[in-house]
């Protein structure tokens, strides 16, 4: 029983790590630029529900299209101000970019706000829990889990369907082609960014009940997407989703039964013996 | 040794930088300069695997971190002095880098920068939970009497920048060596081309793991002096990201994959990062690392071919210019 209860956990945290992954492996593979200010923008989504909660009261569930909103206008902002300019550079040069922007969001949020960790008290979910014979759900976990699986769906389903969708895929593979196609692959970059962001304001509002709210919040966050995203194999949605859900079953699993201080060098552990196997990620080729 | 004569330009830079504390007296500008040199030095290590070799590495961090612990352990331990430390951690660090790099080589690309930041982050957590090592506690150094043999020295920061000087230079021409050696060919035809690489006869395994062990080695040298300067280490100081990225950024900035790119590079970052830091990092608001943060933006976006990048181009319009005068 235990161990059923440390699986499900394992894949309730997992299914969060891969929507926050979708979300970079989305910019990575189309523009092969890394966005180290990715968790950076999960932890502006937290403050978010975590300021609408204590100045209007709004339930972080009722929040959650605004701070969607809100990265993702913070998505378009970082593309048009910034990743613009640097996504034809040479070598390191967008790397460089995207840090500086995640040091300043940092401590713009430092700055604002101080260091200290907040809590978003009462959601309507908050306290509730499923039992099912001995297993314990948090439902706060259990919907954060649900909601983040739901958005991977749609936005699978986005790039595969729609025009805009395959407009996308047509500027993975090859940006000259898709612009001689007539795609205007600048705004194809900047609604990446927007669906990028938007996955991070959904995970991060989900989460925002859960966890406590500070300007390093999203770090661990954007360090283990990269680990996810690169496991999955770059570019692939659903490469990460499994990737994440397998990096929250290791976590789980090795804090449980290894000690939690092992928990993220597990973690890593995993992405470098499944790379000697498959050396471009899971899905990856 | 030829052509290592040949660099006069970075003879003038060395004889620049030993003047600058003995004209500008003043106790920050010496630490600025020691922080320089300290970091120009790790730049110079880390081009040679990335810069040269094109194989980016996210974790030198973890070599950093090795060099400081190994010295310090056997001098809090058994009292050894820091120079064998030094020696020993750039052994250390070359060997657990070849063993560590040796399978992460078949991955390509960001697959593998992934793989070294992932092997850092995973050596930090064992450090943290190793209890011999004083775990996150971190070790503060013993205070010694001033003594060049135990590299420690209190009254004046000029013996330490003395070091810090001789140690870069050092590594700048190990690097200088390593480009204009064969090795240095080979490393570049890794990076241009890794599959024609092959095709013509380079072992890239074999090259790749070389110029891991020498910037590894070269890394973990200046951990040494840095965990000696500071004389406090933690796990999370030495193996942290923020190390593994201020060497890539500092680099990149200057200009990736030239000697003189971490020079400039360095020039560049640290002075900007420690005045806003001792300016601005009192009031516990992070406007120091904010401001930090957004000039690294700027400076990405207006000159994304680095500051070496910008120097070419202007040397390049200026002889157009001869040209069309003439």
């Amino acid at each position: 029983m235990m161990f059923l209860q440390v699986v499900l956990t394992g894949v309730l945290v997992g299914s969060v790590y891969s929507l926050v992954a979708v979300g970079l492996t989305l910019v990575w593979g189309l523009m092969d630029i890394i966005n180290f200010a990715h968790g950076d923008m999960m932890m502006i989504s937290m403050y978010t529900v975590f300021w609408l909660y204590t100045l209007l009261k709004f339930d972080p569930f009722v929040s959650l299209p605004i701070s969607a909103g809100i990265t993702a206008l913070l998505g378009i902002v970082i593309y048009k101000l910034v990743i613009k300019r640097v996504v034809n550079a040479p070598g390191l040069m967008a790397l460089l970019a995207t840090f500086g922007l995640s040091l300043f969001i940092r401590n713009f949020a430092q700055f604002l706000w101080t260091p200290n960790y907040r809590f978003v008290g009462e959601s309507i979910l908050s306290g509730k829990r499923i039992l099912i014979a001995d297993i314990v759900i948090g439902l706060p976990q259990l919907i954060a889990a649900l909601g983040s699986i739901l958005m991977t769906l749609l936005i699978a389903l986005f790039i595969k369907r729609t025009k805009t969708g395959k407009a996308i895929q047509a500027t993975a593979q090859s940006r000259d082609i898709a612009e001689l196609m007539g795609v205007n692959t600048e705004k194809v970059y900047a609604v990446t960014f927007a669906l990028s962001g938007i996955c991070v304001g959904v995970a991060g509002t989900l989460l925002s009940g859960i966890f406590p709210v500070y300007p390093e919040a999203g770090a661990m966050y954007g360090l283990l997407a990269f680990v996810i995203v690169a496991l999955g194999g770059f570019g692939n949605i659903w490469g990460a989703f499994y990737a994440g859900i397998l990096i929250g079953l290791t976590e789980a699993l090795g804090g449980f039964y290894l000690g939690t201080q092992f928990k993220y060098a597990l973690a890593f552990l995993i992405y470098l013996l499944v790379l000697q196997f498959r050396p471009k990620g899971l899905f990856g080729w | 040794m030829n052509e290592i004569m040949k660099n006069r330009m970075l003879y003038l830079i060395f004889a620049i930088i030993l003047i600058l504390p003995f004209v500008l007296q003043d106790v920050n500008f010496q630490h600025i300069t020691i922080m320089f040199l300290i970091f120009a030095g790790l730049g110079e290590g880390w081009n040679i695997i990335t810069g040269f070799t094109g194989q980016t590495s996210f974790g030198h961090a973890a070599f950093f971190g090795i060099g400081a612990y190994t010295s310090t352990i056997m001098f809090y331990k058994f009292g050894i002095s820091p120079w064998i430390g030094m020696i020993l951690g750039a052994l250390f660090a070359a060997g657990i880098s070849a063993v560590v790099s040796y399978p992460c080589f078949r991955l390509k690309g960001h697959y593998f920068a992934i793989a070294t930041l992932a092997v850092a982050e995973i050596i930090k957590q064992l450090f943290v939970s190793w209890d011999y090592v004083e775990g996150a506690t971190g070790i503060s150094i013993p205070v010694k009497p001033d003594s060049f043999w135990m590299m420690q020295f209190h009254k004046s920061k000029i013996p330490y920048f003395l070091i810090a000087y001789v140690l870069f230079i050092v590594a700048t021409l190990v690097a200088v060596a390593v480009e204009k050696n064969k090795m240095g060919y080979y490393l570049k035809a890794i990076r241009e081309s890794h599959e024609a690489a092959e095709a013509l006869g380079i072992n890239t395994t074999r090259y790749k793991l070389y110029a891991m062990m020498i910037s590894s080695a070269v890394t973990a040298v200046f951990g040494t002096l840095y965990a000696q300067y500071i004389l406090y280490i933690d796990p999370f100081m030495v193996f942290g990201l923020d190390i593994s990225m201020k060497i890539v950024l500092l680099t990149v900035l200057g200009g990736l994959g030239s000697v003189y790119g971490p020079i400039i590079g360095a020039a560049i970052l640290i002075p900007l990062s420690e005045y806003t830091r001792v300016f601005l990092g009192g009031t516990g608001k992070g406007i120091d690392l904010m401001i930090y943060g957004a000039l690294i933006v700027i400076v990405a976006c207006f000159e994304p071919r680095g500051v070496l990048g910008l120097f070419r181009r202007t040397k390049k319009r200026g002889a157009q210019y001869a040209k069309t005068t003439a």
